[in-house]
């Protein structure tokens, strides 16, 4: 409620929508994209043509099926990594672009961080994209725990010289009462806030499509049509909002991090 | 030993009711009525005010009790009243599993199969129903009660305490909420993590109430009435307000500065962060400065149905908690959309009010027609709950 109240009023102030390219069903959520945190290493890697991004997470960064595995060769796959490949490659012509996974259901930020040094080391991104909260929240795991595992993933990461991108939870209405999803969303925001990591917010953008009727997210079904197109949504805003980050506005400085 | 005041204040009924209102619109997820809830605007939220209240109540009541009967008469009662509690903490978490139940044999959807694990514990009843009786396991927004039995079963010693010497059991109960503080104190929970609310930092707000019930108020009203202090509240309110704006419009939070944000962040609700209680005291010094204790409007008919309410806590809580469950059934199987919740919000609200008012009429006729119990067998219940 309060992001469509937010929305209509930049709407009304005429704030343009700027992804002109994409299908009409995702630009709902643009005003969520936004970052005031910039992705140097991103930047480093599009301008030299190469960029490798490691997507870490868990059971919603994949879909079940043939196609689902998160890592479908060449973006071919259905699951958002794999969507998130070829809207770069889309977005960055003449840029290699490659997305690797370590991705695997029902583990909790902590569980991730102790695979991450070998998963880093193994394709040596220039970002990773890290989704986590859900499987800590349904295991009430204490926050306190959960913050600090962010913070030494985050930590892990920008040694290894790697930016980092968060992805929250999804918006879940049917479990919504089962899931206390709250803790987590706010501790994540205030952990990349202390790193300037930023975070796409995909609660939100989720909570909004359902809101504006975009997909339908009470529908119990087990066809995969709806889970394909928000993955398809999400791989391309996570695109968008990778390649706003990095978009070199000041010289770029060297070693800043 | 303090005086004690001996008619019920009404305004203690009326702010329970509403608190139990407020708690009632923010268990109903994604719930657009729950944007005049006050925790939105502030740090803390109707759980402070119930906390408070109920430990005012306590004191008040069994504090009567105990000076009349004894410790032991006293102390029996606040058990049973605890016991009692607890029976509607169980009977909750059976609705609770049928919802689960439901939606686990209903639902399906490829894009959830993570978050679909979460009736993963329906696999095994036998640990989790046990947990569940143990207290430790607490579905999302059943922490409340939990919290209350603790603080119940814990409270003759105390309330024994606070009437021989009030200031020594406060400062105790302050010394418990710093030691929680510094040793990290907290309650496991099931499967994993603590309790949500923190019973060593809870207790504080707790023992607050009792203190204030039992002559502490009145030994501040020189301080709660001056102009000094009304106007402190009014701008710690105001700053709460403030930064509690940043949270719905990101494009605010680059006013925050970056000092104050390390400070501020992040606002501990389950071990009762200091900010919330004194956004909370800040909110009763207020509350107290312009809704004076003799108020007529507490007797008029806009404000009983809050305060039968809050008069009939516990029945009307669980009602709420079960009604907040419905609401949401509603939303996910009929629709979500803003007029229904809407609708959803004041039917149960309404619905409260009637459950209240009914078990009002049920108490009175109860005692009336010379039943087993005369009014005069249970002196200690005059005037409603605790």
């Amino acid at each position: 409620m309060k992001e469509r109240l937010l929305l209509l009023a930049l709407l009304m102030l005429g704030n343009a929508p700027v992804w002109a390219e994409q299908p009409a069903e995702c630009r709902v959520a643009e005003n969520l994209l936004e970052s005031s945190f910039r992705l140097p290493q991103v930047t480093r890697a599009i301008a030299a043509k190469h960029l490798t991004v490691l997507v870490m997470g868990a059971g919603s960064s994949q879909l079940p099926g043939p196609n689902g595995a998160a890592n479908g060769a060449n973006g071919t796959g259905n699951a958002y990594p794999s969507r998130l490949q070829q809207a770069l490659a889309q977005q960055l012509p003449g840029v290699e672009v490659k997305v690797t996974t370590d991705v695997k259901a029902k583990r909790t930020a902590a569980e991730m961080v102790k695979g991450l040094p070998a998963a880093l080391s193994a394709s040596k991104p220039a970002l990773l994209v890290w989704q986590t909260g859900t499987v800590d929240a349904m295991l009430a795991i204490d926050p306190d725990q959960f913050s600090h595992a962010l913070d030494k993933g985050i930590n892990i990461a920008h040694s290894a010289g790697a930016d980092v991108v968060l992805i929250n939870a999804q918006y879940s209405p049917r479990t919504e009462s089962m899931i206390a999803l709250g803790t987590y969303a706010e501790d994540m925001r205030w952990v990349a806030l202390q790193h300037e990591v930023p975070v796409f917010d995909r609660f939100s953008i989720m909570k909004l499509w359902g809101e504006l009727g975009t997909f339908d997210l009470y529908s119990a079904t087990k066809k995969l049509d709806i889970a394909e197109r928000v993955h398809d949504c999400i791989g391309r805003l996570l695109a968008d909002l990778v390649i706003t980050a990095a978009k070199p506005e000041e010289p770029p400085v060297n070693g800043s991090r | 030993m303090a005086p004690v005041p001996t008619e019920r204040d009404l305004r203690l009924d009326l702010f329970r009711g509403l608190a139990l209102w407020l708690i009632f619109l923010d268990h109903i997820p994604s719930n657009a009525v729950s944007w005049i809830t006050i925790r939105n605007y502030g740090f803390s939220d109707a759980t402070e005010i119930f906390v408070f209240i109920s430990g005012y109540t306590a004191a008040f009541v069994y504090g009567r009790a105990m000076r009349q009967y004894g410790f032991i008469v006293a102390s029996a009662r606040v058990l049973k009243r605890a016991w009692q509690i607890y029976i509607a903490h169980v009977f909750l978490l059976a609705i609770y599993l049928a919802e689960i139940a439901y939606v686990a044999n209903s639902f399906d959807n490829p894009l959830y199969t993570e978050e679909m694990g979460v009736l993963d514990f329906l696999k095994n009843p036998d640990v989790t129903i046990l947990q569940a009786l143990l207290l430790k396991f607490k579905p999302v927004n059943m922490d409340i009660l939990p919290l209350y039995i603790l603080l119940l079963a814990w409270f003759p010693p105390m309330l024994w305490l606070l009437l021989r010497a009030p200031s020594i059991a406060l400062l105790a109960s302050a010394t418990l909420y710093a030691l929680m503080w510094l040793f990290e104190w907290n309650i496991p929970a099931y499967p994993s993590g603590t309790w949500v609310f923190n019973p060593f930092a809870w207790q504080l707000l707790f023992v607050f109430g009792a203190w204030c019930a039992l002559g502490g108020a009145q030994n501040l009203s020189r301080w709660i009435h001056s102009k000094v202090v009304v106007g402190l509240a009014i701008a710690y309110l105001v700053f709460a307000f403030a930064i509690a704006m940043t949270w719905y419009f990101p494009r605010l939070a680059v006013f925050v500065p970056k000092f104050l944000g390390e400070a501020i962040y992040p606002i501990d609700k389950t071990n009762l962060d200091v900010l919330r209680i004194i956004h909370f005291l800040a909110l009763a010094v207020i509350t107290v400065a312009f809704v004076p204790r003799d108020w007529p409007a507490l007797k008029s008919r806009i404000f009983w149905p809050a305060i039968v309410c809050g008069q009939h806590s516990l029945e009307t809580f669980c009602i709420g908690v079960f009604l907040s469950f419905a609401g949401h059934f509603v939303f996910t199987e009929v629709s979500n959309r803003v007029f229904t919740q809407v609708v959803v919000s004041f039917l149960g609200i309404a619905i409260m009010v009637a459950v209240a008012a009914l078990i009002s009429w049920y108490r009175q006729a109860e005692r009336q027609g010379g039943g087993p119990r005369p009014p005069a067998a249970k002196p200690g219940y005059a005037g409603g709950d605790v």
